[in-house]
């Protein structure tokens, strides 16, 4: 059975949720799809579920997500966790699938709230078993209660402080806090400085995370380069060098984090055209100030339109809804801007800090430029050496590296090394990023089985033989 | 099966332990509980071997994005991380050559 809504969300992060209560509160009927098995996306992961010890741990920013997240619960927006969307058609057919059972939906608008990934950091040994992202060791914490210990954590950006205050809360600090940011990124970042004080509210917060770090005692190393992975089938230690000498710190996990880019596959799926933004060194969906792409119906809205964090995030998403709302007709322009001023307003507020944490962390530069022999696309093993080779015989384009060597074309579809590839060949040709483009994402953009599509053409023909 | 694994639960399991296997060898864990992160706790840091060299590679991401911690369920190719536990799963590594999607 086709069923049609007058907005479709996809993902159930501070953006989706938000999107979808404001929508539903100016009586336009709401379908929420999310992966997860639980509302809140990364960022408010499983806080429903979680417990006093875990809570104190995490700390009121996680927490205070709660009330978001229950505020989903109402009748009038139908809320499917577990929903894989692999397909987005003719910008208003959804395809998804719960359990092993795929379904189809209309929509009169599209919210694609699909947030955030983390920055591919490919340094040598990154493959290993054992190395994961900063952000997946929180997520073991926030879903499973499971904390890593013997752990290093390398890279940059105010992720980094969090986790490990999280670890140094939980009783389990690591090792020691390599980071990758550089006096001369500090000193740069001042120019921003006045913006900051108008956000204060998070650098207070990340003085705060320092303090909690340095009174554990956690060994930080600032202005980190050469930064490698060692182990045979296993991480047994990590590299690097201070800026003064090379050191060797054994550990059983590495946790990489140098910031967060907006997960784009939904939206570029869809056509949507996305653009280099220098400042967060990622691309960006191209989105009104309401988050309305170039095609018809189609919206962006949290992290995946920019990063600008959860709380930007929440905000966005109710811009996205008051238009859409205003494009369906549930209300007139001039309603829809009285009620964008006030959220308009605090999301600069919010945003204020923006340029001068970018500045002050900004991506670790052996990194972005890995040495030849450092994979780069981990799915099918393609090295940085690979990729300038390819651009040596003339490829321009990373839909060209695909036919030269495969990246790009293993089960995760390119999140992991697209924009490794993009900048090693802009790097290469000497031709800017934008120049240079992205690999074209194609449906299925989520693995569905052969038995899911069967099951699905079935229900169609039962329909139009009724 | 317990092995040593730099993965520890922070409290323990207030609901059910289940029984499953992982390449054939009994496991206990969690009912409800997300898979990845429960075979870490449980010292599994292999869950799948790559096409290309056979490397052996653990969970990544734990949002779904990375396809690191793919392995077999049932027969079906899973991403863990995207997976609970359930009673009786038999879960297999993943490599080409051992299952419905090879």
């Amino acid at each position: 059975m086709m069923r049609d809504f007058d907005l479709v969300v996809i993902g159930a992060g501070p953006a989706g949720i938000s999107g979808a209560i404001t929508a539903a509160n100016e009586g336009l009927s709401v379908l929420l799809l999310d992966e997860q098995p639980r509302a809140g996306g990364q960022i408010y992961r499983n806080v429903e579920r979680t417990n006093q010890s875990r809570s104190e741990i995490l700390g009121s920013d996680y927490t205070k997500g709660l009330g978001l997240v229950q505020s989903l619960n109402r009748a009038d927006i139908e809320h499917i966790h577990g929903a894989n969307v692999w397909q987005i058609e003719n910008q208003n057919t959804v395809y998804y699938s719960v359990n092993g059972t795929a379904s189809v939906c209309r929509a009169k608008c599209i919210l694609l709230a699909t947030g955030a990934i983390e920055r591919p950091m490919p340094v040598p040994g990154w493959t290993l078993p054992g190395v994961m992202t900063a952000g997946a060791a929180q997520i073991l914490l926030k879903q499973s209660g499971i904390v890593c210990e013997n752990a290093v954590i390398a890279g940059s950006g105010p992720l980094l402080y969090l986790v490990a205050a999280q670890m140094v809360r939980a009783g389990t600090p690591p090792l020691a806090l390599l980071e990758t940011q550089t006096k001369t990124d500090f000193l740069a970042s001042m120019r921003y400085v006045t913006g900051a004080l108008r956000g204060a509210s998070y650098l207070v917060k990340g003085l705060s995370l320092l303090a909690e770090i340095r009174k554990a005692r956690v060994p930080r190393y600032v202005g980190v380069t050469d930064i490698a992975i060692d182990g045979h089938d296993k991480v047994e230690g990590i590299s690097f060098n201070d800026g003064r000498k090379k050191h060797t710190i054994p550990c059983g996990t590495a946790l990489l984090h140098h910031g967060v880019v907006p997960n784009t596959q939904a939206a570029r799926s869809v056509g949507v055209k996305h653009q280099w933004n220098d400042q967060q060194h990622c691309f960006v969906p191209e989105v009104d100030l309401w988050g309305h792409t170039a095609s018809d119906g189609i919206y962006v809205a949290g992290d995946g339109a920019g990063i600008g964090g959860a709380n930007v995030a929440a905000l966005t998403g109710e811009l996205a809804a008051l238009d859409i709302a205003r494009t369906l007709g549930a209300l007139s322009e001039s309603e829809r801007d009285k009620k964008a001023a006030p959220i308009t307003q605090k999301r600069n507020r919010e945003l204020a800090a923006r340029p001068f944490i970018d500045r002050a962390y900004p991506p670790y530069a052996n990194a972005l430029a890995p040495e030849d022999s450092t994979i780069i696309c981990r799915c099918e093993e393609v090295t940085a050496g690979d990729i300038r080779q390819y651009a040596k015989l003339g490829c321009i384009g990373p839909n060209q590296t695909k036919a030269f060597g495969r990246s790009g074309m293993g089960p995760c579809q390119g999140r992991y090394c697209g924009l490794a590839v993009t900048e090693i060949l802009a790097a290469e040709n000497q031709i800017s990023p934008d120049q240079t483009g992205y690999y074209r994402i194609r449906p299925p953009i989520k693995p569905v089985t052969l038995g899911e599509l069967v099951g699905l053409e079935l229900t169609e023909e039962k329909e139009s033989a009724e | 099966m317990k092995i040593a694994s730099d993965f520890r639960a922070l409290e323990p399991s207030d609901t059910t332990q289940v029984a499953v296997r992982f390449n054939d060898a009994p496991l206990k864990l969690t009912k409800g509980e997300n898979l990845a992160a429960q075979l870490l706790a449980a010292g599994v840091l292999q869950f799948r071997k790559t096409a290309v060299s056979g490397k052996p590679r653990s969970p990544y991401c734990m949002m779904g994005a990375c396809f690191e911690c793919l392995v077999f369920v049932n027969g079906t190719a899973r991403q863990a991380c995207m997976t609970e536990v359930t009673e009786g799963m038999e879960i297999v590594m993943h490599t080409v050559g051992n299952g419905d999607d090879a």
